[in-house]
C-alpha cells in the first residue's frame, strides 16, 4: 500500500507547562526504591546555555528487558512499571528521571534509554538514544552506534554516577547530541 | 534577502513583519526552485527566531527502529476519564467564546486508525491568553477555562473534544507579531517512532502568511493538512459549532496483530 502523508509536526511552543507536565511524570518508579536509578542531565543550546523550556519523554524496557504494555502512566500506582515517563526541564535546563536499569532486549545487545526531546524553537520532536555504558562488548557491536563517526558516538552513551546516568543533550554545536530519524519518516 | 544582522534572543522583537515576510519568501522561493516535496516543517528556519540556536546543524541519522522503539506506550480508561475531553465544564460556570465541538480521526501512515490511544490538546482562552505564568499577554484571563483536555481514541481511531474556538495572540519574535489561532495535539501511534505534536489551525486565517512557525512547512499543501474543517454535520443545534481535523502519523513498522495489546 502506498504511503499516506503524514500530518507535519510543529514546535511545542512556550506554553506547554500547564498542560503536558502531571504529577509523577518523571517518577516511573519511586525514588528512592532499592532498584530506582536517576536518570538526568541538561539541555543545552548552540550557545551552551540551558534550555529551560524543553521537554523529554523517556521510553524504555523494563529490568529484564521486555517492552511494558500496561497503562497507567498519567496514574501512577507506585507499583506498576509503565516504561513511559516525562520530564520538562527546570529554570536552569536540567532534567531528572527515576526509573530503572533498562536490561538487554536480547542477550548481547546494548540496553538503552529512548529519549525524545520537544521545547520551544524546536520545531519537530528529535529522537535520540540513550546507551547505557557498562557493557562495552555490546555497544561496540551496536549497529546504530557503529554506523556513527567515531567522534559522535559519546553523545549517545549517558555517563555512570552516583545514583544511575547522566545524559546531557546539546541542541546544536560541536559536541551536537546525534538526533535519529527512521524508515517512513 | 535581508543582510542585517540578526538577534539571537527569541524575544528581542527587533525584525519588522516586512523583514520577516521577506525572510519568509526567499525559503519559499528556494523551495519552490528545489523541486524536491516536504512534508514536515523545517528544524532550520531562521524567520522562527526561537529556532536559531536550537536547531540540529547535523542530518538527522538514519536508524533502523528496534525493540522500544517498534513499540508505544500503553494508555487506558485508568490514565484519562472521559471528561477530561470537554474543556468547557471543568469550573464552575460557562467559559466564554465560541463552543465548538472539534472530532478527528487518526490513522497511520498504511490509514489504518490508530485506536485507543492518548491525545493530549491545549490551548489558549477566546481572548488569546494561556493559562501559563509565562504568559503575560494582558488578555483576560478567563476563570472558567483552563485550555487542557485529553481524550482516547475509540476503536475506528476517532476523537472528540468539546472546547471554545482560541483567540490569536502576540508574540515577541519580531515587532507585532502575532501567531494564528491554533490548539496544540500531542499524539502517540503504535511505534515510538510515530510520536508527534502539532499545532491545528483555522479555515481562512489572515495571519496564516505573516506567521514564521506556520512558514516552516514551507510546502503549501502540507501547511493545508494542519487546517481544521468547518462542518455543518458536527455542528450541534443550539449548542456548539462544529469543526473537523484529521491526522495521519508516519507509517508503523510492525504488522497490525502485533499491536494487540492487553491494556484494561
Amino acid at each position: 500500500m502506498a504511503d499516506l502523508i503524514a500530518t507535519p509536526g510543529q514546535t511545542i511552543g512556550p506554553f506547554y507547562g500547564y498542560a503536558l507536565p502531571y504529577e509523577g511524570d518523571n517518577e516511573l518508579v519511586p525514588p528512592g526504591r532499592a532498584d530506582a536509578i536517576r536518570l538526568h542531565g541538561q539541555v543545552l543550546d548552540g550557545a551552551g546555555a540551558p534550555v529551560p523550556d524543553a521537554l523529554l519523554e523517556l521510553w524504555q524496557a523494563d529490568a529484564d528487558g521486555n517492552v511494558v504494555q500496561q497503562p497507567g502512566s498519567l496514574k501512577r500506582d507506585g507499583w506498576t512499571f509503565t516504561g513511559w515517563g516525562r520530564a520538562a526541564t527546570d529554570d536552569a535546563g536540567h532534567y531528572t528521571f527515576s526509573t530503572l536499569r533498562p536490561g538487554p532486549t536480547e542477550p548481547g545487545k546494548a540496553p538503552f534509554f529512548l529519549v525524545t526531546v520537544f521545547g520551544r524553537g524546536v520545531l519537530n520532536r528529535l529522537f535520540t538514544r540513550a546507551y547505557l555504558p557498562e557493557d562495552r562488548e555490546a555497544l561496540a557491536a551496536d549497529p546504530l552506534l557503529t554506523s556513527l563517526p567515531a567522534e559522535r558516538r559519546d553523545s549517545c552513551i549517558a555517563a555512570a554516577d552516583a545514583h544511575g546516568y547522566r545524559f546531557d543533550i546539546r541542541l546544536q554545536g560541536e559536541d551536537e547530541t546525534v538526533f535519529l530519524t527512521y524508515p517512513r519518516h | 534577502m535581508t543582510t542585517q544582522p540578526i538577534s539571537t534572543d527569541p524575544d528581542s522583537a527587533s525584525a519588522s513583519q516586512e523583514q520577516i515576510n521577506g525572510e519568509i519568501a526567499a525559503i519559499a522561493e528556494d523551495y519552490r526552485a528545489s523541486g524536491v516535496e516536504e512534508t514536515q516543517p523545517r528544524l532550520d528556519y531562521a524567520p522562527y527566531r526561537s529556532s536559531l540556536l536550537r536547531h540540529p546543524t547535523k542530518s538527522l541519522h538514519h536508524a533502523d527502529p528496534e525493540t522500544i522503539e517498534l513499540w508505544a506506550p500503553c494508555f487506558g480508561h485508568r490514565d484519562v476519564h472521559p471528561l477530561e475531553a470537554d474543556l468547557t465544564i471543568q469550573h464552575g460556570g460557562e467559559p466564554l467564546g465560541e463552543r465548538m465541538r472539534l472530532v478527528g480521526r487518526i490513522v497511520d501512515g498504511d490509514g489504518r486508525p490508530v485506536r485507543n490511544q492518548l491525545v493530549e490538546i491545549w490551548q489558549a482562552n477566546a481572548g488569546g491568553r494561556y493559562v501559563h505564568k509565562r504568559d503575560q499577554h494582558p488578555a483576560p484571563i478567563d476563570p472558567n477555562f483552563t485550555g487542557v483536555g485529553r481524550c482516547l481514541t475509540d476503536d475506528d481511531g476517532n476523537y472528540a473534544f468539546t472546547t471554545i474556538k482560541p483567540g490569536p495572540y502576540p508574540w515577541k519574535n519580531h515587532r507585532n507579531a502575532w501567531r494564528p489561532a491554533h490548539i496544540h495535539f500531542s499524539l502517540f501511534g503504535t511505534d515510538f517512532t510515530q510520536r508527534m505534536i502539532t499545532q491545528m489551525y483555522f479555515p481562512g486565517d489572515p495571519l496564516f502568511a505573516l506567521d514564521p512557525i506556520f512558514q516552516s512547512i514551507t510546502d503549501p499543501k502540507a501547511r493545508e493538512r494542519l487546517v481544521a474543517q468547518y462542518d455543518h454535520s458536527v455542528t450541534t443545534h443550539e449548542w456548539a459549532t462544529g469543526y473537523r481535523w484529521d491526522i495521519v502519523l508516519t507509517g508503523s513498522h510492525r504488522t497490525p496483530l502485533e499491536t494487540e495489546t492487553d491494556e484494561d
